[in-house]
């Protein structure tokens, strides 16, 4: 085995961290792929969410936006909104990856979250131990996501009514477990609650997805002034 | 075509094109702290925006239904440091339950 000697203890590590992000990140899949069918998407719509927009926040959003009756704009709009942070960390991976062609194509989509975190956190390794961190969590994300849409579609499907099992619950769960992990601060947590006050204030009186898109304004005006 | 596949296909063509322009600017644009403060933000109004309208409205109508008891157990299992399918599986759980007792 020739290339055993290639792989040194630090390529292991990136490797373990890369393989364990990928697999517990792919099976939020599952969440993703019920809550696609339990919001009236078929199966062919959910699974090509996952296989081409492929950025998990954006993917719960459009399918939330829509199965609570808004439009394709508004869902898109949100969706979009929630994707500018991967050209954020296509900005910040672009020196380090030096993608060029195809490989820049690939490369791009596989440009989220996790790869990035994977990929920065192996700083300290050096730059091929980000690298290859930076594609086994990209690729495996992918992978991992994927299958477990199929899954969680496949599963919802054969439940049929999605109160029944709670799914309309697990959406709104699932949407809180992404905030969870952001809220590090005061003003991260005033924004949440005001965000779901205004959203909610707004709901009877302007059409449905409206109210969502609309505390963007909030975040603009909580992050406009430096105060911590 | 239907909003579904206007959505799908319009959401996918504009996640792929920030996420190419991301690989192909230099990283001096976009990196006022301003931008990037606010960036951090959006994700935390939506993401909050998503769970109260998902959890408490029914198209222009605002509900305390199963969801409720669903979203508190989330809640709870969140406070605990529970890993996501957890809090997930639990919400739905617990939603479940409400529907069927009711």
């Amino acid at each position: 085995m020739g290339q055993n000697e290639r792989v040194s203890p630090v390529n292991r590590t990136t490797a373990a961290a890369s393989f364990s992000v990928s697999f517990t990140v792919g099976l939020y899949g599952v969440a993703f792929g019920a809550a696609g069918i339990a919001a009236g998407f078929s199966l062919t719509q959910t699974c090509l969410l996952s296989l081409l927009t492929f950025s998990g926040a954006s993917q719960f959003a459009v399918v939330g936006v829509l199965g609570a009756g808004g439009s394709a704009i508004s869902g898109i709009a949100t969706a979009s909104l929630l994707g500018i942070r991967n050209a954020l960390y296509g900005m910040r991976m672009a020196p380090i990856m030096k993608f060029r062609g195809f490989k820049r194509v690939i490369g791009a989509q596989v440009t989220i979250d996790e790869s990035t975190g994977v990929a920065l956190g192996q700083t300290e390794l050096g730059v091929d131990a980000m690298r290859q961190g930076f594609w086994l969590t990209g690729i495996g994300v992918y992978i991992f996501w994927n299958i477990f849409t199929v899954v969680g579609a496949l599963g919802a499907q054969a439940m049929g009514d999605p109160a029944a099992w709670g799914l309309d619950a697990a959406v709104p769960a699932a949407f809180l477990g992404l905030l969870w992990p952001r809220l590090t601060n005061k003003r991260e947590r005033t924004l949440a609650i005001s965000a779901m006050a205004l959203s909610l204030a707004l709901t009877p009186f302007v059409a449905a997805g409206i109210p969502i898109i609309t505390t963007a304004l909030l975040a603009v005006a909580f992050g406009w002034k430096s105060r911590p | 075509m239907s909003a579904m596949w206007i959505a799908v296909l319009g959401t996918s063509a504009i996640a792929f094109a920030l996420k190419y322009f991301g690989h192909s600017v230099p990283e001096k644009y976009l990196s006022h702290p301003r931008a990037l403060r606010i960036n951090t933000l959006i994700p935390i109004a939506l993401l909050s925006a998503l769970v109260a309208v998902q959890t408490l409205t029914d198209k222009t109508k605002l509900v305390f239904d199963q969801r409720l008891a669903g979203l508190a157990v989330a809640v709870i299992a969140l406070t605990l440091k529970a890993p996501f399918p957890v809090v997930v599986i639990g919400s739905a759980a617990a939603s479940a339950a409400i529907f069927h007792l009711r």
